[in-house]
């Protein structure tokens, strides 16, 4: 089984299902993470934790623990509804 | 009919921006019942209207005080119509709100705004057909460039007067059936116009809807099991994912996109920089650099702005003070009046009011990169160090603000997202050795001969005491409050809005400015009274007389709390730690006062009393750890009951920060007493031990305050 955690930086996935409960539960799907969204890993903060995501067009962060609690399935190809991002590409530097 | 009207939305659509621009200057500001968050009502321009500003939110959720009080005012106050703002360069999330804002059966209009960004980027959206598909009138909107403003008014005039309430949204049958199961089950019990959403709600597991109508879920948990079965999920995750189904639906067919640029938006492209792995560290290091340069540093290298203003206007109170004074003496004004006019109220209420040209200068900066964006960054890069502590990566603004003036430190709390860390915060900015309290440390400084290490110590204990109060107050959830998840949205960086950020500066300049005169004044009078009168009410005309004063009287009393601490035995110490609560520079110029006779005497002949009088280093240093981790004074403490909304958990604060000083003030004393070969009264060293007993303890222990329930993680 694959989290949101596993998902390297520039990498996509496909959600399948969330764990957890009560408010992280509840903030995780009010913020539109929900079953069969595409997600992108953006980055990494500098310090190794949070991660950032888009999701539905916007930028998200959460930190590893909480991004365990979602369930994902590595998506192969690119994420096909991405809105206005381009970000599927790996980060660059600059 | 004056109808009201409240507008809802996610923070960072546009929200505030829309409500300036339809309420003009007409605002009032005051907080939610038994919360601190800022409500906002403003009369609408044009309109016979009034408009209440919800706070920024993305769903109608129980977890959050933001989403409670929402919910609340719809639910009781009953509004004529909503305007619900989405920023339409993010429609989907933001439409989330939405859907649950219909099912609430309150005439609503979508006011979707960032119109011209839409534009700017070459998108186009079919407003026409998302109107339809909620049944819905949507305006499209410019808050910042003021467009259609006034369409949107007439539109919401117009619901509201003919009650359009929305149509139901249908999701698929097996939701419904549910919902339908549910509404069933509440009919009677909930206003008919909201049965809908408590239906919703009642499925979705929400823990209010629960605890009000308990049992309901159970009568209905046949068709919840069914609902479960059928989609292979739990049902507040399947009704999440309706809601989001139904809306791309709706938003994918509405938009047409434009080619994106391959680069990424500009906003990526500095946001890359910001964040990244190497130099984001170094750029927030930098930042911070140059706020603290511009409005607090002053020292060898040079004097910030900030310091430069509030010397100049500092300098301008003590002029204004003696030529006030003059004029007394002059025109033979009596010397009580004088004296509780330019020793008490000027000198008290100048003192503080010294620091508000710091302060302007510290907002602009921090309210610049709130407006800008970066806040966010900040909390995403500093999170993995701050989280131990319990406290957020925006903690930091704060924390460094307070070693200017514990005040606007306590005040910058505010823009931290969870209640848990913002409560924290405030209630340990103060333990950060403010500006006010140098004189104190160099008096202490040269009364241990061994100059730097005292401030070493301060500023390290302050941050030491900054660190495990976050882990200690976490643990006593009724001050700390509920902590919340930190999943976070990053928002597109932007230029601020000239207006919005004047606004703000001067909201909070303004807000200083009032406790000055109202908390300030009052505590100035107070101690004024008490160190000039005795218990006959006998005025005591000159400084030497203290001795006899009230303040003495309370000192002698106050002292015996002291004994264990090696500092006891003299009441002048007691009544300078008291006169510290009107401002901490009193602590040294009251010593000044009692112990040579001059209120303006040198720190060095202070410090020398000061040994001379206690006679060993080990009390010296335990009189300094009270006085400077102690309760602040009563400016940062009304600061601290603002942030804290009551004044039970202000107490407590500020009985936790006391404690914690007698504590670490008597641990000290032992410790280095010991070290030093000072002869110590057996019972302190029993307080010692005691004291880190119980440190370590409420430190280590799950749940050391017995909270019922215990403490969720």
């Amino acid at each position: 089984m694959h989290t949101l955690k596993d998902i390297p930086i520039g990498g996509s996935a496909r959600v399948k299902k969330l764990y957890g409960e009560g408010a992280v539960r509840r903030h995780i799907m009010d913020m539109g993470i929900t079953k069969g969204v595409d997600i992108q890993v953006r980055k990494v903060a500098p310090l190794g934790d949070p991660i950032e995501i888009t999701v539905r067009g916007y930028q998200l962060t959460l930190r590893k623990a909480d991004a365990e609690l979602i369930e994902v399935e590595r998506s192969v190809q690119e994420a096909p509804n991405d809105i206005h991002d381009s970000t599927c590409r790996k980060p660059q530097l600059w | 009919m004056t109808f009201t009207i409240a507008l809802a939305g996610n923070p960072n659509c546009g929200k505030t921006t829309l409500f300036n621009a339809l309420t003009g200057s007409s605002q009032r500001v005051g907080n939610w019942p038994g919360v601190t968050i800022d409500k906002k009502v403003g009369k609408i321009k044009g309109a016979d209207a009034e408009l209440v500003d919800l706070p920024g939110i993305y769903s109608l959720s129980p977890y959050s005080p933001e989403e409670i009080v929402s919910r609340d005012f719809i639910v009781n106050e009953k509004p004529d119509a909503i305007i619900n703002i989405v920023d339409a360069t993010n429609l989907e999330r933001n439409m989330y709100l939405t859907m649950q804002i219909i099912d609430m059966g309150i005439p609503m209009v979508l006011a979707m705004n960032m119109m011209d960004e839409v534009e700017r980027r070459g998108d186009h959206i079919d407003i026409e057909f998302i109107s339809k598909s909620l049944g819905v009138p949507v305006i499209p909107i410019s808050a910042a460039k003021k467009e259609n403003i006034d369409k949107l008014v007439e539109t919401v005039v117009d619901v509201a007067q003919n009650r359009k309430c929305p149509p139901d949204v249908i999701y698929d049958d097996s939701v419904e059936a549910t919902v339908q199961a549910a509404k069933k089950a509440l009919e009677g019990k909930v206003p008919a116009e909201n049965l809908r959403f408590y239906a919703f709600k009642l499925v979705d597991g929400d823990p209010l809807v629960n605890e009000q109508f308990p049992g309901v879920r159970d009568s209905i948990k046949e068709e919840i099991d069914a609902l479960e079965k059928e989609h292979d999920d739990l049902a507040d995750s399947i009704i999440a994912d309706c809601r989001y189904t139904r809306i791309v639906e709706i938003v994918h067919q509405a938009i047409t996109k434009a080619p994106v640029d391959e680069r990424g938006s500009l906003s990526d492209r500095i946001d890359r920089i910001v964040t990244h792995k190497i130099v984001g560290i170094p750029i927030f290091i930098a930042v911070i650099a140059v706020v603290y340069f511009l409005a607090l540093y002053d020292g060898p290298l040079m004097t910030s702005p900030g310091a430069y203003a509030t010397g100049w206007l500092n300098d301008w109170f003590d002029q204004l003070g003696q030529d006030v004074g003059q004029w007394c003496t002059d025109n033979g004004v009596s010397e009580i009046t004088s004296g509780i006019l330019v020793n008490g109220i000027m000198a008290g209420v100048g003192a503080v009011l010294g620091f508000l040209p710091q302060m302007a200068i510290m907002f602009t900066c921090l309210i610049i990169l709130e407006e800008v964006g970066y806040m966010a960054r900040v909390a995403f890069v500093m999170d993995r160090i701050f989280r131990y502590f319990n406290l957020s990566g925006k903690s930091f603004i704060p924390l460094l603000v307070g070693t200017g003036c514990g005040v606007p430190g306590v005040m910058s709390s505010r823009t931290i997202e969870s209640e848990s860390d913002r409560r924290i915060t405030a209630m340990t900015v103060t333990f950060m050795p403010c500006s006010a309290k140098l004189p104190i440390i160099s008096a202490i400084a040269g009364a241990l001969a061994g100059n730097m290490w005292v401030a070493v110590y301060a500023y390290f204990m302050g941050m030491v005491l900054v660190i495990l109060s976050g882990i200690v107050l976490k643990k006593f959830q009724k001050l700390s409050g509920n902590p919340a998840p930190f999943i976070m949205e990053l928002p597109p960086y932007h230029v601020p809005k000239v207006y919005g950020v004047l606004k703000g500066i001067f909201d909070r300049c303004w807000s200083f400015v009032k406790k000055a005169f109202t908390v300030v004044l009052l505590a100035s009078v107070i101690v004024w009274f008490l160190c000039h009168f005795d218990f006959t009410l006998t005025y005591l005309d000159s400084d030497t007389q203290m001795g006899d004063s009230i303040l003495a009287t309370l000192g002698r009393c106050l002292a015996y709390v002291f004994v264990p601490l090696g500092w006891g035995d003299s009441w002048e110490l007691a009544a300078s730690t008291f006169t510290g609560l009107m401002a901490k520079e009193n602590i040294v110029a009251t010593l000044g006062i009692v112990l040579v006779g001059d209120s303006e005497a040198a720190i060095s002949s202070v410090s020398e009393a000061l040994a001379n009088l206690l006679g060993n280093n080990a009390a010296v240093l335990s009189f300094f750890s009270f006085n400077i981790f102690c309760a602040p004074c009563v400016a940062a403490i009304g600061a601290i009951h603002r942030e804290l909304g009551d004044w039970k958990s202000t107490g407590l604060a500020v009985l936790y920060q006391c404690t914690v000083s007698y504590l670490i003030a008597i641990i000290v004393y032992a410790v280095y007493g010991s070290f030093l070969g000072v002869d110590i009264a057996w019972y302190s060293y029993v307080l010692a031990v005691i004291s880190v007993v119980v440190l370590v303890y409420v430190l280590i222990a799950k749940d050391p305050f017995r909270q019922k329930g215990g403490v969720k993680s």
